[in-house]
């Protein structure tokens, strides 16, 4: 149950982690001032909430490595976030469309995991739900604008929004980690969070105007660290410092 | 009243430490000495935010990421109040910004030099974010309304960022020989331009005068940059940093520091665009703000649709 538990949390932190790092990218780099505030105020939520997952993490697994060590000293196939959230900040539709696939998906997820038997777990849910809901409503409302803004703006949505689509199915697969833990109560499994998802997803994307991608086809990989080919560079930057002075404290 | 007694009036009013707030009478000059000075201000929190972003992506661990991205979005929001500061002097963002791309106006140019290591990081917070609390500190006293409110806000958050720029850099200055290393290149690399900050001697300064009389400016600028250095040189000296000046000494008598002279044609030469990260900057924020216009564009039609931003999705 300890190396399910463990594994579980890698997912979770892992996503918050590359996704910060994308947004945190962006930092001088927003369409406006208040823009880039904002964008920024979202990375260093989950900064936060990678930060808490995978000090979490180290405690469960029981073999002093800190989230530190978690962050900056794993290799490529170890990491095990969704391939959602590396993919590129392309341009500003990529960066909210990426960003409302993952809002809703961890609205429904923390809420879910609030109820968790694990009272640590379920604490830092609860915690996380208040600032997604905060997350949700900047790219839900972006959404509408851009789908709703000029022919360029509606093109671009459109845009991200099928390429990105395909990157969404592995936030909805259960396997036997999750199986397990399910049946202690510890969380729920993530298939069962999809009819909800997909129906936020349909009134949002009915309000901006587009209409959901024909294809059956999902990418898949991130759980057995099959990544895209953007993690590596992004980790070889990320990194860098702790790789290259070993053992140095900073 | 006529237009004589009106100046005079107005400089009574400054003299008696009342604030000139927008809707107020002000002489064009006093105007366009604070579009001048704020735009400055507010163009240097932006400008700013790339030599530390310039490490974001790098910092070597999940505090310091969050401290420096923290820190690069006060610089941000101290930008944005700044801007609304300059907004009541009747000048709108577009022309801020247009006047910044043009240069027309200035920022400060300590932000045109490189980051080369993670020291550097320290030494921004620790020595140009000192430098600019020093001056800031005085500014809260500043005579038009909205900048001094800008300023008391910013002050405490700049005393946070140079607390944790110290704290960087006596990490590093205690860490490893390599780590000592990078933090000895940093001090060597932005004492100068930081106390350049502070802008040329008073009596080299055209506009120091205008500044004074209208209690725009509070203090001199080598009353400010004499503060900062006492204040300074023995914080380098409890983390065994070596201030880059050979001719550093201090006066007994006068109990100050001394130091050697400034190299004003470097100062110059930066300012007027030769220095080593001016067009890289001005780039950035041109390149950006390019990208962002259909962003930009997409809002304004929505909500010259909607008549407002979507409240529910
Ligand atoms: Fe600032
Ligand atoms: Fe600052």
């Amino acid at each position: 149950m300890q190396n399910a538990l463990f594994q579980y949390l890698l997912r979770l932190g892992d996503t918050n982690l590359i996704l910060s790092h994308r947004l945190a990218e962006l930092c001088s780099r927003g369409p406006f001032l208040e823009e880039d505030i904002a964008l920024t105020n979202i990375a260093l939520d989950h900064i936060g909430q990678a930060e808490a997952l995978l000090k979490y993490a180290s405690e469960v697994e029981g073999r002093s490595r800190t989230e530190d060590d978690l962050a900056y000293l794993r290799n490529e196939t170890d990491f095990r976030n969704c391939l959602l959230v590396e993919q590129p900040n392309t341009d500003f539709a990529y960066v909210i469309v990426r960003q409302f696939f993952i809002d809703v998906w961890q609205g429904l997820l923390y809420n879910a995991l609030k109820n968790s038997k694990d009272e640590t777990l379920a604490a830092m849910a609860t915690r996380f739900a208040k600032e997604t809901a905060y997350h949700y409503r900047h790219s839900g409302s972006w959404m509408v604008r851009l789908g709703q803004g000029t022919d360029e703006s509606r093109a671009r949505l459109e845009r991200a929004f099928r390429d990105l689509w395909h990157y969404t199915g592995e936030l909805f697969e259960t396997d036997a980690t999750e199986e397990k833990l399910s049946a202690a109560g510890i969380v729920p499994t993530s298939d069962a969070l999809y009819p909800e998802w997909i129906a936020q997803i349909n009134r949002v994307a009915g309000e901006a105007g587009l209409r959901l991608p024909a294809t059956d086809y999902m990418a898949s990989g991130g759980r057995v660290g099959m990544h895209t080919e953007h993690l590596g560079h992004l980790l070889a930057e990320m990194q860098y410092l702790q790789r290259a002075y070993p053992g140095a404290k900073w | 009243m006529n237009s004589d007694n009106r100046f005079e009036a107005f400089q009574q009013y400054i003299d008696s430490e009342e604030k000139i707030e927008p809707k107020d009478w002000m002489p064009d000059e006093y105007r366009l000495h604070n579009i001048r000075q704020i735009s400055q201000h507010a163009h240097s929190e932006v400008i700013g935010m790339q030599p530390e972003g310039n490490w974001i992506t790098r910092a070597p661990s999940l505090r310091a990421k969050k401290i420096l991205l923290a820190k690069i979005q006060d610089e941000g929001g101290h930008g944005l109040y700044l801007y609304s500061a300059a907004e009541t002097l009747g000048i709108t963002r577009d022309e801020l910004i247009e006047q910044l791309h043009s240069g027309k106006a200035k920022y400060s140019s300590v932000f045109n030099y490189p980051t080369l290591n993670w020291a550097d990081i320290g030494a921004i917070g620790w020595l140009v974010d000192g430098a600019a609390v020093t001056n800031q500190l005085s500014l809260r006293r500043t005579s038009y309304g909205p900048y001094s409110r800008a300023m008391m806000r910013i002050c405490n958050e700049e005393s946070f960022h140079q607390r944790q720029g110290y704290e960087i850099m006596a990490k590093m200055a205690t860490g490893t020989p390599e780590q000592h290393a990078m933090a000895q290149s940093a001090i060597d690399r932005w004492w100068w331009p930081a106390l350049m900050m502070f802008g040329p001697h008073d009596n080299d300064s055209p506009r120091t005068s205008n500044g004074l009389r209208w209690k725009i400016k509070r203090a001199g600028n080598d009353e400010l940059r004499q503060r900062f250095i006492d204040k300074t040189v023995p914080q380098a000296e409890v983390i065994g940093l070596k201030i880059p000046d050979p001719r550093l000494r201090w006066n007994e008598e006068t109990q100050h520091y001394e130091i050697g002279p400034i190299n004003w044609d470097e100062f110059h030469r930066v300012v007027r665009g030769e220095g080593p990260c001016n067009s890289q900057r001005m780039a950035h924020h041109k390149h950006w703000h390019a990208e962002g216009a259909w962003v930009r564009e997409a809002a304004a039609a929505y909500a010259a649709r909607h008549n407002t931003n979507p409240v529910r999705v």
